[in-house]
């Protein structure tokens, strides 16, 4: 009898402690970006479902570590949401990586207000004021005379990070900024809300809020592309030296139509 | 197999599934500790505690938490303004007013509210409650302390009404038929007998009640605003911890700064509950009545 319960508390133990070991070795390692993530998530799901046997395995890290990962050869891909830096490259070609950027998607944030508020216009500076806090009433702008609630996404995003980067020149953000965990959450709070101020990926706009124009500049996809609207910028992928195998295999789908349109779907401006 | 065998197998068996939950909850608190300890070999456990600036993701970056910890508390003391009369009341109504037909009715709603799953409760707050501040006092957000204090009393609400109620219940009828005999009336003997009978008892309810409000994410997340500053008022937003905690720690690089500091985050946060949970233990320890009123 005692051995039947030592028999259950062993199988037990076991069930809790050993974690299935995941023995198979991976084909593609992507790192970085978190901006470049949710693209790379599903463009590699839809890729290892298409072929069977491919393993991708993806991590975060922001575009630093990718690269930092793609200079110790410890990654195929390095998502990056910024263009090599000199020191990077050189570092890079020291260590005989030789670093090539595929730009696969297009990244435009649109900031948005409440469809009642008549501001129509702001330039970047305007935006970086307001994002600062310096810039708290509407009719510094040119709209009525109501307080701006500003809106901004939790501080991991990767919306976050290029509206910091593009529109405030990496100053903080003011603490006051209310938090929205999504773009979608964003929607909803101004589509509620005439004093808010809110950023979005061009992806989520839809009718119940206005986008501004940015320094007289609609968004769009045009305009992302010809570099004419001021708040997009190129996603890139690094691979060193031209990419081969299975890691080709991947950038060339993402670079497909039916890449890119994941590309679309999940909110970013598609290279074609 | 003898009686005497099945007994020995019965208990073991029961004995191991409560070792098993206690396990788990270890094996969650050393990895809660784990993540979260590394912290501070990059800032100052006061740094941590008492700084004003949250801004992970800067270079540098700065993992002040002490606006969270103010969010949290003041959401919480809000709510339990409202919450500790309403499920009080209500439960010294539902145990000693009410007739047997309502009783039923109003127990089953309670418990209905405590079954509502909370995005359901933010949502609410986020669509009806929020514009409806916003319109009736003019403000430029209804999503704010307020809010976020009314939806958590929602949720609080239950758990300080059904364990009131269980104190209470458990009065002797001795004491009431005593304090009838002395000539009190109804009020008098649920405001001077009843109620201080089963004070410790409503005590475990309340403080349970506000343990349930503190940790609670999604309500918090949905319609506390989220700005992480001190508030000035009770028409600001705030950002309580667990807030804080649910939307960064998707995109946390693993193991960097960030992702420790919002699981030290988190050990303040289960410190804070821990703290909740003894102090109601203790207050029912050491305020139980003796004799044939305990509870």
């Amino acid at each position: 009898m005692l051995r039947f319960m030592k028999v259950i508390i062993v199988g037990l133990l076991c069930l809790l402690v050993a974690a299935p070991a995941a023995l198979a070795g991976d084909n593609v390692v992507i790192k970085g970006s978190t901006t470049v993530l949710p693209i790379a998530q599903a463009a590699s799901e839809a890729y290892m479902k298409l072929y069977k046997g491919v393993n991708i395995s993806l991590s975060g890290g922001g575009s630093g570590d990718g690269i930092k990962a793609l200079v110790d050869k410890s990654t195929d891909i390095a998502n990056s949401s910024r263009e090599m830096k000199k020191q990077e490259t050189d570092l890079a070609k020291s260590k005989g990586v030789n670093p090539m950027a595929h730009v696969v998607a297009i990244d435009a944030i649109v900031p948005i207000v409440n469809p009642k508020n008549k501001v129509k216009d702001l330039s970047t500076d305007q935006l970086s004021q307001i994002y600062q806090g310096k810039i708290t009433n509407w009719k510094e702008v040119g709209g009525e005379n109501l307080a701006i609630v500003v809106i901004s996404r939790d501080s991991s995003s990767g919306t976050y990070e290029s509206w910091g980067h593009l529109v405030l020149n990496g100053a903080k953000v003011t603490p006051k900024a209310q938090l929205q965990a999504s773009n979608g959450a964003i929607v909803q709070a101004i589509s509620k809300n005439r004093y808010a101020i809110g950023y979005i990926g061009i992806g989520y706009l839809n009718k119940s809020v206005k986008a501004v124009t940015v320094n007289g500049i609609q968004a769009s996809a045009k305009t992302a592309l010809s570099k004419e609207y001021p708040v997009a910028r190129p996603l890139y992928m690094y691979t060193d030296g031209a990419p081969k195998g299975d890691t080709e295999g991947f950038i060339k789908f993402l670079l497909s139509k039916k890449g890119q349109d994941i590309v679309k779907k999940e909110g970013f401006v598609p290279i074609k | 197999m003898t009686r005497h065998q099945k007994e020995i197998i019965i208990k073991n068996v029961f004995f191991v599934f409560s070792l098993i939950s206690i396990f788990i909850l270890g094996l969650i608190v050393v990895f809660l500790f784990r993540e979260g300890i590394p912290l501070f070999r990059e800032v100052s456990l006061r740094d941590f505690i008492f700084g004003m600036e949250w801004y992970p993701t800067y270079s540098p970056p700065s993992y002040g938490i002490w606006p969270l910890i103010v969010g949290s508390l003041i959401v919480t003391i809000f709510s339990s303004l409202i919450a500790v009369p309403l499920g009080v009341l209500s439960a010294v109504y539902i145990s000693e007013i009410a007739p047997p037909a309502m009783k039923e009715v109003l127990k089953a709603i309670i418990e209905l509210l405590a079954g509502l799953p909370s995005v359901v409760l933010g949502f609410f707050g986020m669509v009806i409650i929020a514009p409806w501040l916003q319109e009736t006092f003019d403000l430029p957000t209804g999503l704010n302390i307020v809010n976020a204090s009314v939806i958590l009393a929602i949720m609080a609400v239950p758990t300080i009404s059904s364990i009131s109620e269980d104190a209470l219940y458990a009065v002797p009828n001795e004491f009431k038929e005593a304090s009838y005999a002395l000539g009190a009336t109804k009020f008098e003997t649920i405001a001077r007998i009843i109620i201080p009978a089963a004070l410790s008892g409503i005590s475990t309810a309340i403080i349970l009640g506000m343990a349930r409000a503190i940790g609670e994410t999604m309500v918090v997340l949905m319609v506390a605003g989220g700005a992480a500053a001190i508030p000035e008022s009770i028409f600001d937003s705030v950002r309580p911890m667990p807030a804080s905690i649910a939307a960064e720690m998707g995109e946390a690089p693993f193991r960097s700064g960030h992702y420790h500091a919002l699981f030290a985050t988190g050990i303040v946060l289960f410190l804070m509950t821990l703290a909740f949970n003894l102090i109601a233990d203790y207050i029912s320890q050491k305020f139980k009545e003796v004799g044939s009123a305990t509870l």
